[in-house]
């Protein structure tokens, strides 16, 4: 037997997504783990720009937008002068892996004590479906009309695995959002970064693989075995990093 | 029991996908917002695992422990 | 009131602590690297924060991050790196964060020069970013003055929610002068609670802080800062009119140019000419009375003196003269510094030529 109540750190309305988009449901797991444990009041939510930035919108508790790219920053100046909240950044890939890169990675490197919220649908879904950092080779998008070719465009990078070789970060994990088994990983996974954050620990950096039924061109039900036979196979899920484990 | 909430549900359709017990189908209502939403065929057969509503992107589903 | 003798990064590094300044955040280029240099011990010492990002646009951003807590953020930098902060500073303006920006300005465009130069006056009071955007831009001529309009320049970011640049050439960055240091501020949220990301004032609600707006709200937002910059116009331009009652031809000048200009404008005094001077110590809002307002029956002729090449403050003179005399130029460029002997036979030219 249990029980479910809609999280209180959302907006009593649907979110600005579109149906089954999954940017949805890793909001609504953050504000789950963030009603679990407590912090509604206290939690701060560093959004960016591209589809995440529809977060401000359905966001209850405080919160902030910021430039392409920059939420990593834009967290690390409110942490530093608020070291007692639970600061976050919520970012998709094109922001995180694209033209954030040299933020996501100097903050990690430094171990800012803040959690990276990661949503990896592998394209730019705010502007069209352009190709992203993540896409998979073969896949198509606007600007891969004929599927992403690693010659002209190298291949998918892969976020938790080049986090998890620096020397800072405490927790590095990926989980998918496709199946049941993945959201109540990615929901404990989600909240043990908030504790470890709310500790003292250090970086925590959770990847959830989501899609976009709408980008992707696909039912959102097709998109959950598009998922099973495409990017789970090149995203690993799995813990990289966890310094709480080792020790 | 699971309550869904029609004005926030977008039918996407994961809580029919992944309920265990089978028990949930797209309705054959639009809501207001003109989304076909599901409807529980079988209310004795719901075990309360809330898969249903950990599922659903937008928070729409709530479950409740009494039976009714 | 405690007195040293301090180069001027510094000096505005510690009045910035003095200020109430409590993170900065910067990346090194010269010739401001004094400032981070002090402020990474200065500010641990008072319990603030120093970020040494891995960019300029990471700083900028830190600093937007701080500036959303209510607390009192800063960074510096210098032309280029300026260039790189512009879509943060425009962020800034319009998410409505007060922080306060250094330029300590070099030879440019491009990587141009590590020397001196006052190669920013239309970036700074024109274009500090995209979208259509002001910020007020103090520029000082002594360290004291550097010192003063560091120390105050939260408050009027805070009063105003808009962000507030410091441009100072590498010269002034560079030199040494004694200044007297005002008390340190109390640090409070007092200016920043209502809208803040700090709990503070016993609020409970939350707040939210967006640089992106539906398009009414946006429009409702530019118009209110419209109005706010007429405000400044009116409230807070600062300038310093030297010698104007008399004046056969006055020279606008700022920041060190004014300095040199000043020395030739006495030894042409001495020689017997009328020769005054405006110098704006705020760029934006510009003076525009001091010059509107001169008695152009004796005006002759007003000379724009910059170090930078073509001069930039020209149009904004020239659209106060409004034809009523003519304006001259003469200006060194590139990290070449403006001399005593190459302003003072500059002026002196226009002066004697126009007998």
């Amino acid at each position: 037997m249990a029980e479910y109540k809609r999280p209180s750190s959302l907006m009593p309305m649907a979110t600005g997504y579109c149906p089954g988009c999954m940017h949805a449901l890793a909001t609504r797991l953050v504000a789950d783990a963030i009603d679990e444990l407590q912090q509604a009041d206290n939690a701060i939510n560093v959004v960016s720009v591209g589809c995440s930035a529809l977060n401000l919108y359905s966001w209850k508790g405080d919160v902030i937008g910021s430039a392409h790219g920059r939420a990593p920053a834009v967290a690390t100046g409110i942490k530093r002068c608020l070291p007692d909240r639970l600061v976050f950044t919520y970012q998709g890939d094109g922001d995180l892996a694209a033209i954030g890169l040299a933020e996501i990675m100097s903050a990690a490197n430094r171990g800012e004590n803040f959690t990276v919220i990661f949503a990896n649908n592998q394209t730019y879904g705010m502007t069209g479906g352009q190709m992203a950092p993540t896409t998979l080779i073969g896949q198509k998008t606007t600007t891969t009309r004929f599927g992403r070719d690693a010659l002209t465009t190298g291949y998918p990078l892969k976020m938790c695995e080049l986090i998890s070789v620096l020397e800072a970060p405490v927790f590095v994990a990926r989980y998918a959002l496709n199946s049941v088994k993945g959201v109540q990983d990615a929901k404990k996974g989600i909240k043990k970064a908030f504790e470890m954050q709310l500790a003292g620990k250090g970086f925590t950096f959770i990847e959830l693989l989501t899609n976009c039924p709408t980008n992707w061109g696909m039912n959102p039900l097709d998109t959950l075995d598009y998922m099973n036979t495409n990017t789970i196979p090149y995203f690993k899920p799995g813990i990289y990093k966890d310094k709480e484990a080792e020790a | 029991m699971v309550s869904i909430n029609s004005m926030m549900c977008k039918g996407c359709g994961y809580c029919i996908k992944f309920c265990p017990k089978h028990i949930l189908e797209m309705g054959k209502e639009r809501s207001e917002k003109g989304h076909f939403y599901p409807v529980m065929t079988n209310k004795d057969a719901c075990i309360n695992c809330a898969i249903c509503a950990l599922m659903c992107p937008e928070g729409a589903i709530e479950v409740s422990s009494d039976r009714a | 009131m405690e007195k040293r003798f301090m180069k001027g990064c510094e000096a505005i590094a510690e009045a910035a602590v003095l200020g109430g300044c409590r993170f900065f955040a910067g990346y090194p280029i010269t010739p401001q690297n004094e400032i981070p240099e002090y402020l990474s011990w200065r500010l641990p010492e008072v319990g603030g924060a120093f970020v040494q990002g891995e960019s300029e646009v990471a700083s900028i951003n830190m600093v937007y991050g701080a500036a959303a807590t209510g607390k009192r953020a800063l960074t510096s930098s210098s032309g280029p790196g300026i260039s790189l902060k512009a879509e943060g500073i425009s962020y800034l303006a319009s998410a409505q964060l007060p922080a306060v920006i250094v330029n300590i300005s070099r030879g440019g465009p491009g990587l141009g020069s590590i020397q001196p130069a006052q190669s920013d006056y239309l970036q700074a009071t024109k274009a500090l970013g995209h979208g259509g955007f002001r910020a007020m831009v103090f520029a000082p001529a002594t360290l004291q003055e550097a010192v003063d309009l560091t120390y105050n320049a939260w408050d009027y970011a805070e009063r105003y929610r808009n962000p507030v640049m410091i441009l100072m050439d590498g010269c002034l960055g560079a030199i040494m002068e004694e200044v007297e240091l005002p008390e340190m501020k109390e640090t409070t949220f007092e200016n920043t609670e209502d809208w803040c990301l700090a709990r503070v004032g016993g609020r409970t609600d939350s707040h939210m802080i967006t640089p992106i707006l539906p398009e009414p709200a946006l429009e409702l937002l530019n118009k209110g800062k419209a109005m706010q910059y007429k405000m400044w116009e009116m409230l807070d331009t600062k300038v310093e009119e030297f010698m104007l009652e008399d004046a056969e031809y006055v020279v606008v000048a700022y920041g060190i140019a004014a300095r040199v200009a000043k020395e030739a404008i006495l030894r042409l005094r001495e020689e017997g000419y009328k020769v005054g001077m405006v110098r704006p110590i705020t760029l934006y809002p510009f003076p525009k009375a001091s010059l509107d307002n001169l008695d152009y029956s004796k005006v002759k002729g007003v000379i724009d003196i910059e170090m930078t090449i073509p001069a930039q403050m020209r149009e904004d003179i020239e659209l106060q003269v409004k034809g009523r005399c003519p304006v001259h130029e003469y200006g060194r460029s590139g990290g070449m510094l403006l001399d005593d002997e190459g302003v003072y036979d500059a002026i002196a030219e226009i002066v004697k030529g126009g007998e």
